[in-house]
C-alpha cells in the first residue's frame, strides 16, 4: 500500500469516527450531570431519519442537521420527563428509548428507504487544501468534522473552566448538596439530556447524510452503544472520547479494507471486530476498579428526588 | 419548578398494593388509546384497527396456535431476564443468547441427529441452553473479574452472535443443495419439534415455557438463592453485609438468562423455522425486556405479558397484510407501553396531591 492509501484510510476513519464523537460527547455531559441515558441508539436512529427525511424533502442539509438535532431534543425530552419528572429508573427508560427509537424512526422513514442524497459537502480551503499528504490528510473534510473538534474543545473548556460547568459537576457528583446550595439540579439536568439528545440526532445524520448518504432501518448498528462505552473508555474526560472515537473509527475502516483486499478471514469476522474492540477497551479501563470509581460521576444513574 | 404546578408529587409512605397490580393494565390501556389515535389520524377507523389488531388474528386455531407460538420466544427470555433484573443484573443481551442457543443446538440437530434418533430434541435443546449459557457466561466472568459493565458486553455480543450465525449458513453450514441460499440444509424430521394440534404451528416449545414459568416462581419464592438474589437487588449494601455474594449472584443471573434465552432459540429454529438462517428472530431477546418490565418481573405477570407482547406482533403482521401498515409498527408499539409501564410505576411510590395555593 502506499501513501495516497494510507491516506485516504486516516480520512474514512475521521468519517466513520465523527458520528460515534458527537454521539459520545453529547452523553459525556449527560452523565457529567449525573444522568445514565441508555438510549443513545434509538436518538441516533431518529436522527439520521429526521435528518435524511428533512434533507431529501427539502433540498437543504443544514435543515436537516436541524431536523435531526430538533428531533434528537425531542425524544430526548420524553426521557428526561419520565427520569428527571417521574423519577422512573434510568436504565429500563434509556432502554426503552432505544427500542422506541427503533421502532419510530422505521415506522416514519418507510417513504424515504432507497432515495438518494447528496453527501455532505467538503470543504475546500484555496491554498492548505492542495498541499500534498498534509492536505488530504488534515483539510479535506466536511464541515462537521471540524465542527465536532471545536465541540469537544469547547465542551472541555466549559466542565473545566467554567461556572456552568462547575454547576454541572456538582450536579453529577453530589445532588443533594448541589440542591442545598440552590442548584436548580433537575433543570441542570434536563438541559443536559436535551443537548445529549440533540449530539445523537446530529450523530444519526451524520450517518445518513455523509457516512453512507442513505437511509436504512437500524442503519446505526450499535454505534450508539459504541458510544455508551466510549464514555466509560474516556473516563468521562472530552479529549480521551474523542480519541476513542478516532480508535474506533480506525477500527472500522481497517476492518472494511481488510475485507476489501480480500484477506483471508471471512467477512463475518472482520465485522465483528468494532464490537469485539468494544469489549476489549471495556475490559482494560474497568480492570482496575479504582479507574472508575474515581472518574465516574458518583451520582451515575441514580435518580434525585428534590423533595420539591 | 414543580411550586407551579397546581399538583405535586408525593412519596408514599409504603408502597401502594393496588397500583401495583393496575400499573401494567393501565399502561396497556394507555397504549391502545394512544396507538388507535395514532393510527385515526392516518385514516384507520379505530373500530377497523381493533378488528384487525386483536379480533382477526386469533379467529381461527392457527392464528390461537401462532399467538402461543410467538409467546413463547419472549416468555422464555424474559422469564431468564426478570431473574437478572430482580437482582440488578442487567443483561440486555438475551437476543444474542438466543442466537448462540440456536447455533449450538441447530448444531445438534444438523449434525448429530441421525446418531441420536428420538433422544435428539432433548439434547438440542440441552446444547442450546449450554451454549446460551456460554454466551452469558462471558459478561458474567467480565463483570465479577474486571468490573465491567454487562450491558455493554451482553449487547456487543449481540452483534457478534448474528454474524457468526451469518458466516456458518453462508459458509461451512449452507446447504449444498439450497440453491445458493444462505441457510443450512433443513432439519431431519426427529430434530425438529412438531405442532402440538392440527392446523396450528405451535409446538412443545410453548409447554416448556410455562414450566420454566413455575420454575421460575420457585427459584425467585421457595430457595435460599432466589431470596438472595433478591436482597442483593433491593439493597446491595445490607446484602454485602450480610454476606450474600454479589459475584455468586452475577453468575447465576446470567447463567439463568442464558440458558432460558438458548432454549428459546432452539425452540424456534427446531420449530417454526425448521432450519438455520441469517435473521431468526423479529427482536423476541429485545422485546422480551418489555415483556419482563411490563409483566412486573413476576413469572404470572410476565406470562400474560407475553401474549399481549405476541398478540402485537400477530396485530402488526395483520395490519402489514390488511391495511397496508409497515410490520415496524409493533416496534412503535412495544416501546411505547414501555414507556406508559414506566410511567405508571411511578403511582406505586408516589402520589398527587394538590399544592395548596398561598
Amino acid at each position: 500500500m502506499n501513501v495516497n492509501t494510507w491516506i485516504t484510510i486516516a480520512a474514512s476513519a475521521v468519517g466513520a469516527a465523527t458520528p460515534l464523537a458527537y454521539a459520545a460527547l453529547g452523553e459525556l455531559v449527560v452523565e457529567r450531570t449525573g444522568v445514565l441515558n441508555l438510549g443513545v441508539e434509538g436518538m441516533m436512529l431518529v436522527g439520521a431519519m429526521s435528518g435524511f427525511a428533512a434533507g431529501v424533502t427539502s433540498g437543504s442539509l443544514l435543515l436537516g442537521y436541524l431536523a435531526a438535532a430538533a428531533a434528537g431534543m425531542l425524544i430526548a425530552l420524553l426521557f428526561g420527563f419520565l427520569t428527571l419528572t417521574l423519577q422512573t429508573n434510568q436504565v429500563a427508560t434509556g432502554l426503552a428509548l432505544t427500542l422506541f427509537g427503533v421502532g419510530l424512526s422505521a415506522f416514519a422513514g418507510r417513504a424515504y428507504v432507497g432515495l438518494p442524497i447528496a453527501r455532505v459537502p467538503f470543504v475546500h480551503v484555496p491554498g492548505v487544501s492542495d498541499l500534498p499528504v498534509l492536505g488530504p490528510l488534515l483539510f479535506h473534510y466536511d464541515p462537521l468534522v471540524y465542527l465536532s473538534i471545536v465541540l469537544c474543545v469547547l465542551i472541555a473548556w466549559m466542565l473545566k473552566s467554567t461556572r456552568l460547568g462547575l454547576r454541572i459537576r456538582a450536579v453529577g457528583e453530589q445532588p443533594a448538596v448541589a440542591h442545598a446550595l440552590g442548584e436548580p439540579v433537575i433543570r441542570i439536568r434536563y438541559l443536559a439530556v436535551l443537548f445529549g439528545g440533540a449530539m445523537s440526532g446530529i450523530a444519526g445524520a451524520y450517518l445518513s447524510t455523509a457516512v453512507t448518504p442513505m437511509w436504512v432501518e437500524g442503519m446505526s448498528a450499535g454505534r450508539g452503544w459504541i458510544a455508551l462505552a466510549l464514555v466509560v473508555f474516556g473516563t468521562w474526560k472530552p479529549w480521551r472520547v474523542l480519541g476513542g472515537a478516532y480508535l474506533f473509527g480506525t477500527v472500522t475502516v481497517l476492518q472494511l479494507y481488510a475485507q476489501g483486499l480480500g484477506v483471508h478471514i471471512p467477512s463475518e469476522f472482520l465485522s465483528m471486530l468494532p464490537y469485539l474492540a468494544t469489549i476489549i477497551v471495556l475490559v482494560l479501563i474497568c480492570r482496575d476498579a479504582r479507574t472508575i470509581l474515581l472518574n465516574q460521576p458518583a451520582s451515575l444513574g441514580r435518580s434525585f428526588y428534590p423533595g420539591l | 419548578m414543580a411550586s407551579r404546578w397546581p399538583w405535586r408529587l408525593e412519596r408514599r409512605a409504603k408502597p401502594s398494593a393496588l397500583m401495583r397490580l393496575v400499573s401494567s393494565p393501565l399502561a396497556a390501556l394507555a397504549m391502545l388509546l394512544t396507538g388507535f389515535i395514532a393510527l385515526s389520524a392516518l385514516g384507520v377507523s379505530s373500530a377497523a384497527a381493533f378488528k384487525v389488531f386483536f379480533i382477526e388474528p386469533v379467529s381461527s386455531i392457527y392464528g390461537v396456535g401462532e399467538l402461543l407460538l410467538k409467546a413463547t420466544p419472549l416468555m422464555l427470555c424474559a422469564l431468564g431476564l426478570a431473574i437478572g433484573y430482580r437482582s440488578n443484573v442487567w443483561n440486555i443481551g438475551a437476543e444474542g443468547q438466543f442466537t448462540l442457543g440456536a447455533i449450538t443446538g441447530g448444531g445438534v440437530g444438523l449434525y448429530a441427529s441421525q446418531w441420536l434418533g428420538s433422544a435428539s430434541v432433548p439434547v438440542m435443546l440441552a446444547a442450546g441452553a449450554l451454549g446460551g449459557m456460554a454466551w452469558a457466561a462471558i459478561p458474567a466472568y467480565l463483570r465479577v473479574r474486571f468490573h465491567t459493565n454487562e450491558i455493554f458486553v451482553s449487547l456487543m455480543l449481540v452483534y457478534i452472535a448474528q454474524l457468526l450465525l451469518s458466516w456458518l449458513v453462508h459458509g461451512p453450514w449452507r446447504d449444498p443443495a439450497g440453491q445458493n441460499f444462505p441457510q443450512s440444509p433443513p432439519f431431519p424430521d426427529q430434530a425438529t419439534l412438531s405442532p402440538l394440534l392440527e392446523g396450528a404451528r405451535v409446538n412443545a416449545g410453548f409447554l416448556i415455557a410455562l414450566s420454566c414459568a413455575v420454575l421460575s416462581w420457585w427459584f425467585g419464592a421457595k430457595t435460599g438463592a432466589g431470596f438472595r438474589m433478591r436482597v442483593g437487588g433491593l439493597a446491595p449494601a445490607a446484602a454485602a453485609y450480610a454476606g450474600i455474594s454479589e459475584a455468586r449472584n452475577v453468575w447465576l443471573a446470567m447463567l439463568i438468562g442464558g440458558a432460558t434465552a438458548g432454549i428459546a432459540g432452539v425452540c424456534e429454529v427446531a420449530g417454526p423455522i425448521g432450519l438455520l438462517q441469517p435473521v431468526i428472530s423479529p427482536g423476541y431477546g429485545f422485546a422480551a425486556i418489555i415483556v419482563a418490565f411490563v409483566g412486573r418481573l413476576h413469572p404470572l405477570g410476565i406470562v400474560l405479558a407475553s401474549l399481549l407482547m405476541s398478540a402485537l406482533y400477530l396485530g402488526g403482521e395483520s395490519a402489514q397484510v390488511e391495511l397496508q401498515l409497515p410490520s415496524s409498527i409493533t416496534g412503535l408499539f412495544q416501546g411505547t407501553l414501555l414507556f406508559f409501564l414506566l410511567a405508571a410505576e411511578l403511582f406505586i411510590h408516589f402520589r398527587l396531591r394538590p399544592v395548596a395555593r398561598a
